[in-house]
């Protein structure tokens, strides 16, 4: 099994004409992602790519398609809006993959999920890919293997470079999930974690987590007090310097907090096998694995 | 996007907070004509963007023109070394000249960002005046947090109550809450990620102002206040980081000699830990980003090599969103252009792999193409260290 997406989901996109969206959503049917509509305002009723129909509102392409899972590839001035939009008519998984949506529309998306069912990933990150199954997102589809090891990640390429790892040495992974590098996302590592624990199929976990708020704290907490499944950190960004944001919105150590030692200290302190080395993240998973 | 505090507070003056008079001053003779103007004592303030500007001899309290135009001169056109600016300090060009006034309580008042909540929140603490940092770690209990409501804001009651947990009474006390929901409102409508004012001071007079004030605006909203780029200070940027800024990329500069191009924030903070891993030194951050074509990587590639300091470079990339063989275009290019003097070490994977390697070896650079990320790290080590041989 696998957590979030899988098999059955039916997909939508907003922002599907755009070129990010046209050349990854392209990648995701190729890879077996099942696509059922796209939405842009202003070319309802065409069609995109072989046969996918395209919507005005995504209510009419939840109500005509049974979609329950979006991605997002609109810009950021109208990403918040599409979030909502996604929520508001039901759509039950929302992944934004927009970068640089204002801290404040943020506020507002959060608000607004608050008394919705929907759960958003993201904004600003990879998607979700349960592999060989459903891939929602800018991953390379290749790189994934099934198998036991959930991933989870404040990043995108660093995850890649995670799962990469894991499928050279012939491990496989459950479900893989980049939340995003923004203060404000909808999914936090907590939030996977819980969902990790309940999944029969995952037996490890990946946590790529990074410097910038207290998310990593927290996930330690849950580790130590809950998860019972052996869990792999990698923490990036022990060398960057504090009051400078590195990248991500989300990535800047202030205040004393965000700091990359605490989180290494809190995440040791709950048993978890943090590693220094970025490349040792496969090799560590596998010494997990073979343990009995 | 942070801007100066004389800026800040004109910014803050239009949401109802009270500042006090001052004047803007580029040179000796004006900072002499601005203190007279606004009488005496009035303080002289160099124009940085750093904190603790007062213990770097930036502040300065004076009684007369003679005073003010000395201070001026030593302020002005040197740099100033504060526990914020490291040890090289920031050029001082412009100074503000402010009245005095008679303290009678230094406070603290702010609005950022609550992670956990997902909303602003008010900070406030009635001992301003110092580093509420240093206050946050040795009496946490002396710092309030009033969470708001994401859709109501920061309500006027919660604005009295914070009014009055610091200590405010009288004429004061909604004084104190006008500023407070001021500095909530100016944080909404300028989608600022900070917002701070310390000290707040309470003057014997009861008046409540800003002494010293600290805006950031979120860059991720720029967009929508066009306005806000005019009080962009292209002297307080690093030259490289401005000119990474207008091509899009995430650029900043480190003080070690490999230079740095990777994709993805969480891949470059990941590559430059290994560097250090492994007993290199990072150049720089720069996350090219994921929709990067080969104008910008070519642009990344020069502003990288713009730093003297580069005696290796090492390329990480992992395709998702960016194809390989797009930055493989971009790196051949960029080498040929600038005549790539230095050791190259190249790690490509991901989306269009095959066609990336390809076009690197069919390019005749000479360059080192890595297997994975602790090879690429190990190699441009290696290279940065022969490299610095002399």
């Amino acid at each position: 099994m696998s957590i979030l997406c899988g098999k059955d989901t039916r997909l939508l996109c907003q922002g599907i004409t755009g070129t990010a969206g046209s050349f990854h959503m392209e990648q995701c049917v190729k890879y077996g992602t099942r696509l059922v509509a796209g939405v842009t305002p202003g070319k309802g009723g065409g069609k995109w790519g072989e046969g996918v129909p395209l919507f005005d509102t995504v209510e009419e392409a939840v109500r005509a398609t049974g979609a329950d899972a979006s991605v997002i590839f609109v810009p950021p001035p109208f990403a918040s809006d599409a979030i909502m939009e996604a929520a508001a008519a039901g759509v039950k998984l929302i992944v934004a993959i927009t970068e640089g949506i204002p801290i404040l529309d943020m506020v507002r998306v959060r608000e607004f999920l608050k008394s919705r069912p929907s759960r958003l990933v993201g904004p600003n990150c990879p998607g979700v890919i349960t592999p060989a199954a459903c891939k929602i997102g800018i991953m390379p589809g290749y790189i994934h293997k099934p198998g036991p090891v959930g991933v989870l990640s404040r990043s995108g390429t660093l995850t890649y470079e995670a799962v990469w790892q894991l499928t050279s040495r012939g491990i496989g992974q459950s479900t893989c999930i980049g939340i995003g590098g923004d203060p404000i996302i909808g999914t936090s590592f907590l939030d996977v974690l819980r969902l990790f624990k309940d999944d029969p199929a995952t037996e490890a976990v990946v946590m790529i987590g990074e410097i910038g708020g207290t998310a990593e704290e927290e996930a330690a907490r849950f580790v130590q007090a809950e998860l019972r499944k052996p869990v792999v950190a990698f923490i990036a960004g022990r060398t960057a310097p504090p009051g400078k944001r590195m990248g991500h919105a989300g990535a800047i150590i202030s205040g004393g907090e965000g700091g990359a030692e605490g989180k290494v200290q809190a995440l040791r302190a709950a048993g978890v096998t943090v590693v220094d080395n970025p490349s040792e993240i496969g090799a560590a998973v596998e010494k997990l694995l073979k343990r009995p | 996007m942070k801007i100066h505090e004389y800026q800040a507070k004109s910014l803050l003056a239009r949401y109802g907070i009270p500042v006090l008079k001052s004047q803007v001053a580029d040179d000796a003779a004006a900072a002499g004509a601005a203190a007279d103007a606004l009488g005496y004592p009035s303080v002289v303030k160099a124009q940085v963007h750093a904190g603790g500007r007062g213990k770097g001899g930036g502040i300065r309290l004076v009684k007369s023109r003679g005073e003010a135009e000395r201070a001026a001169n030593e302020i002005l056109g040197r740099p100033l070394v504060t526990p914020q600016t490291g040890p090289e300090g920031k050029r001082v060009k412009r100074l503000l000249v402010e009245e005095g006034c008679a303290i009678d309580r230094e406070l603290y008042a702010a609005v950022a960002l609550d992670r956990r909540a997902g909303a602003p929140v008010i900070i406030a603490s009635p001992d301003g005046g110092m580093d509420i940092e240093e206050v946050a770690r040795q009496t946490p209990d002396r710092i309030f947090r009033v969470p708001t409501d994401p859709a109501l804001g920061f309500l006027p009651f919660q604005a009295r109550a914070l009014s009055r947990r610091l200590g405010l009474s009288g004429d004061a006390l909604p004084r104190g809450a006008a500023v407070l929901t001021g500095l909530a409102r100016a944080f909404t409508d300028l989608d600022l990620s900070l917002a701070e004012i310390n000290p707040l001071v309470v003057t014997r007079e009861a008046r409540v102002v800003a002494l010293d004030s600290k805006v950031v605006f979120d860059d991720n909203a720029l967009w929508r206040h066009k306005d806000a780029e005019a009080l962009r200070d292209p002297d307080e940027e690093d030259p490289l980081e401005a000119r990474a800024r207008k091509a899009d990329l995430s650029y900043i500069k480190l003080s070690g000699n490999i230079g740095c191009m990777v994709n993805g924030a969480g891949l470059a903070m990941a590559t430059m830990d290994i560097i250090k891993l492994h007993g290199g030194a990072p150049a720089n951050f720069l996350d090219v980003g994921g929709g990067a074509d080969k104008a910008r990587v070519t642009e990344a590639f020069r502003i990288l090599l713009y730093d003297p300091k580069v005696q290796a470079v090492l390329v990480n990339i992992f395709g998702g969103i960016m194809k390989c063989d797009v930055i493989a275009e971009g790196v051949v290019a960029a080498a040929r252009e600038v005549g790539l003097k230095v050791p190259l070490v190249v790690r490509l994977e991901g989306t269009n792999v095959e066609r990336g390697r390809e076009l690197l070896s069919l390019s005749g650079l000479a360059l080192t193409a890595a297997r994975d990320m602790e090879d690429a790290a190990k190699s441009v080590v290696a290279a940065a260290a022969g490299a610095g041989r002399p």
